[in-house]
């Protein structure tokens, strides 16, 4: 998975301007190459291009090698702070379920929790050093968390590399901007020749939610 | 241009270029990497990656004496290697304005210490400006090559990781300082420290360390917000948005400016609010200095912060006593997922077979470093760039390896060997010395983001055309085995690092002969420069031993049997697995 690092460039507020009544905190955690960051890049100009302030913190380094990875993305009117600290979290989107888990705590009391139903077994695990949680869809549901067979939706969808953008589907409905902005920023930060797989993908994901 | 969501690395190139910046130069070094890879893509700037730090600050040197504004950019233990050009360059001054950015990185996301860069500002004596967020970034890089040709001094521009890699919208001009180049003329007396005039030079210093603190007095990146005159707050960078977020109501005073400190700004602050205090993260650089104005610091009504790690708003709430937000607690009994090897990872075998041997391993920075966790656990200690082959020098010196009765291996990646590794071999070869030293030369500097170096030979303005190291040809790249040679090494090896029996024959020949010095080249490409995927092999009459999953491939894995099971979108079928397999169970196809 290629790392979408380029700046989201030139931002012209296209979408309606909105107001929030307070910062919103987005916080995105996977496995690295799960596609976390063009995820998180889609959102941020979504927020960019309803005129609001935005602040898009990644942990780099060794993101690349299967690593936990994170990317926090806050939007308001001002942004102060770019960290999600504990009970922080509006919208917490995981891309495998261990890593939800561990992310469970960032979570604000009355926020919303999207992951992507499948596990990811880390070396610590196949080396018989650690064991897989056996409950882990339990503890997810426990806590009320959206369970989504995203990479199977992205399959049915022809585009299994639109994993993420499935999950993008489905945080998008917990988050005040239109689908037409999401729509039109997918469009944006995806190659040509995948936009009409990826905006599949994101309505795939969306209808899982509702 | 308009408004843009940048990274402080993004943004801090846009302001060099934009400040007229005709050279750049690097070591790449997380977090400040990006900030060359973006500048060189931009016209009329030259930039270059440096073998190390210290090379790419006089290389800066040479730049901006020579009479053109200059950008140098490296990760906060570049700034220990630089530091020698940086505290003599502090007496000579600069040509045209030369500005150091140093990248911090504090609880070491992707390092091995969390020192704080503006003690080096201090201990040269010269300014640093420290940005809050990208909007400052690009704005502070502009002024420091302002502040740098006003006061002839190298300016320090300092950032931490949540600077670099935070993207935050900047408005950005997006018009470029033409400047011409300044005309040249010889000036021993100011540039060349021999004891009489670096006597000379220090009473220069002298005056203009004077004329900065004046200028800081004034300076409108110092910046007093009157609020709640209960709490008085002195910080700086990312820790001001944190403040900002946990205490809305604080007063503060923001330095943009971290050295030299403005004794009468701080004081008639201090005066006006109730209690002063300081908000730092793993270090105490604010507070040591403030306190040292007698200035009364105090500590955080309900507790002082981490001596140590990233100070974030939960940090500051906690220490003075406001609530935190309510949550649940955090998730218990899972399994850690620290980074791995890739999927045909060229170091993997290398260190499977250093721990059969059971060596005593001197390790390197890169990804290799990863050779010192589970399941190889086969490295003994890793300090700093290019500490591999001295230290391993050093187990000799002392004896470890016959008290032990294991053999010393000295373990260094390419572009380490080349930032500071050839130096230290040198001193073996020179002192008589013995052991093995295996160079793993995986074709790039992987652990940064695949950048070019001297061995591959690929430029930064190659790499930003996106030249593979794999298309460099063989007489632009170094012939590391002919470097051995050239050296007086006799017993040097070319080795397949991917070629399991290969790569344990030489480990085993090379250690065996302790009387002489051996260098090893373990050389194939890294995973991410050449992705060329194979079939995936397959497993017949396991018999369950383990092997296969003790190289600590993350693409092999176990079903409930016990039997492995290989992940097929991570395999690559590189036939590292079935080479280690010791019946022959797993068969490549093709």
């Amino acid at each position: 998975m290629p790392h979408d690092t380029s700046a989201v460039a030139d931002v012209n507020v296209t979408g309606e301007r909105i107001q929030l009544d307070r910062t919103l905190t987005i916080l995105l955690v996977g496995v690295g190459g799960q596609g976390t960051i063009l995820a998180g890049n889609i959102c941020a100009m979504c927020a960019a291009e309803a005129g609001l302030d935005v602040k898009v913190s990644e942990i780099h380094g060794m993101s690349q090698r299967g690593g936990s990875v994170s990317t926090v993305i806050r939007v308001g009117n001002k942004v102060e702070s770019m960290v999600c600290d504990p009970g922080c979290a509006d919208v917490v989107v995981a891309f495998e379920a261990v890593e939800a888990l561990r992310a469970q705590h960032f979570l604000r009391e009355g926020g919303s929790m999207f992951v992507n139903d499948e596990q990811i077994v880390p070396v610590s695990v196949s080396i018989g050093n650690a064991t897989m949680p056996a409950d882990a869809r339990e503890r997810l549901e426990g806590i009320g968390a959206h369970l989504i067979p995203a990479g199977q939706i992205a399959r049915d969808a022809g585009s299994p590399r639109s994993t993420n953008v499935v999950l993008v589907g489905a945080m998008s409905t917990a988050l005040p901007f239109a689908r037409e902005v999401w729509e039109d920023a997918i469009a944006k930060r995806v190659p040509a020749k995948t936009i009409e797989a990826n905006l599949e993908a994101f309505s795939r994901g969306r209808a899982a939610v509702a | 241009m308009g408004k843009q969501l940048l990274s402080g690395n993004e943004a801090i190139a846009q302001g060099a270029w934009e400040a007229g910046v005709e050279v750049g130069t690097a070591y790449p070094g997380t977090p400040s990497t990006e900030t060359l890879e973006n500048l060189v893509k931009k016209p009329d700037v030259y930039c270059e990656w440096a073998p190390n730090e210290k090379v790419a600050l006089e290389v800066g040197l040479g730049a901006s004496i020579g009479g053109v504004r200059t950008l140098v950019t490296m990760k906060h233990v570049g700034v220990n290697v630089a530091a020698d050009p940086l505290l003599s360059s502090s007496n000579t001054g600069v040509g045209a304005g030369l500005v150091l950015l140093a990248a911090d990185d504090p609880s070491c996301y992707s390092s091995q210490n969390e020192q704080d860069s503006r003690h080096y500002a201090a201990f040269a004596r010269i300014p640093c400006l420290d940005p809050s967020d990208s909007q400052e970034a690009y704005e502070f890089a502009q002024r420091a090559f302002e502040v740098s040709e006003e006061f002839d001094t190298v300016c320090m521009l300092h950032e931490t990781m949540r600077i670099a890699h935070t993207r935050t919208m900047v408005e950005v001009a997006g018009t470029r300082t033409q400047r011409s180049p300044l005309p040249y003329e010889s000036r021993p007396q100011k540039f060349v420290m021999m004891p009489a005039n670096a006597v000379r030079r220090t009473l220069v210093t002298n005056e203009r360390e004077d004329a900065l603190v004046a200028w800081a007095e004034e300076c409108d990146l110092n910046r007093v917000e009157l609020r709640d005159r209960s709490v008085g707050i002195v910080v700086s960078g990312a820790l001001y948005a944190h403040v900002r977020e946990a205490l809305p109501d604080a007063s503060v005073l923001k330095l943009g400016v971290s050295w030299p400190l403005p004794p009468a700004k701080l004081a008639e602050f201090a005066a006006k609010v109730e209690k002063l205090y300081v908000v730092e993260e793993a270090c105490t650089y604010f507070e040591t200095r403030v306190r040292a104005l007698d200035i009364e610091v105090s500590e955080p009504p309900a507790g002082r912060l981490p001596r140590s790690g990233e100070v974030t708003s939960a940090h500051i709430r906690a220490a003075f006593g406001v609530a935190a937000p309510a949550h649940i607690d955090p998730a218990e009994g899972l399994p850690p997922r620290p980074p791995a090897f890739c999927a045909g990872c060229p170091h993997r075998l290398v260190f499977c077979e250093l721990r059969r041997l059971k060596a005593i391993v001197m390790g390197d920075i890169g990804c290799y470093t990863l050779g010192a966790v589970a399941p190889y656990s086969a490295t003994d200690a890793v300090i700093d760039m290019g500490a591999s082959l001295s230290m391993a020098h050093g187990m000799e010196l002392a004896g470890a390896a016959d008290r032990s009765k294991r053999p010393v291996v000295g373990v260094i990646g390419d572009s380490t060997f080349a930032h500071s590794g050839i130096t230290s071999l040198l001193g073996t070869v020179y002192n008589g010395g013995t052991g093995t030293l295996c160079i793993l030369d995986n074709r790039t500097t992987a652990m940064t983001g695949t950048q070019g170096n001297p061995v591959n030979g690929v430029t930064l303005t190659e790499q930003a055309a996106r030249l593979s190291p794999l298309d460099v040809p063989a007489g632009k790249q170094l012939d590391l085995v002919a470097l051995c040679r050239a050296m007086g090494i006799e017993d040097v090896r070319l080795v397949d690092a991917q070629d399991l029996k290969a790569v344990r024959t030489a480990l085993k020949e090379a250690t065996k002969a302790t009387e002489r010095l051996s260098v090893i080249v373990f050389k194939s490409p890294c995973r991410l420069v050449d992705r060329t995927r194979k079939p995936m092999p397959t497993i017949r009459d396991c018999r369950r031993c383990g092997t296969c999953i003790r190289i600590g491939c993350p693409a092999l894995g176990k079903d409930e049997t016990g039997h492995p099971v290989i992940d097929p979108t991570q395999c690559i079928g590189c036939g590292q697995c079935a080479q280690s397999c010791p019946f022959g169970c797993i068969i490549e196809e093709g």
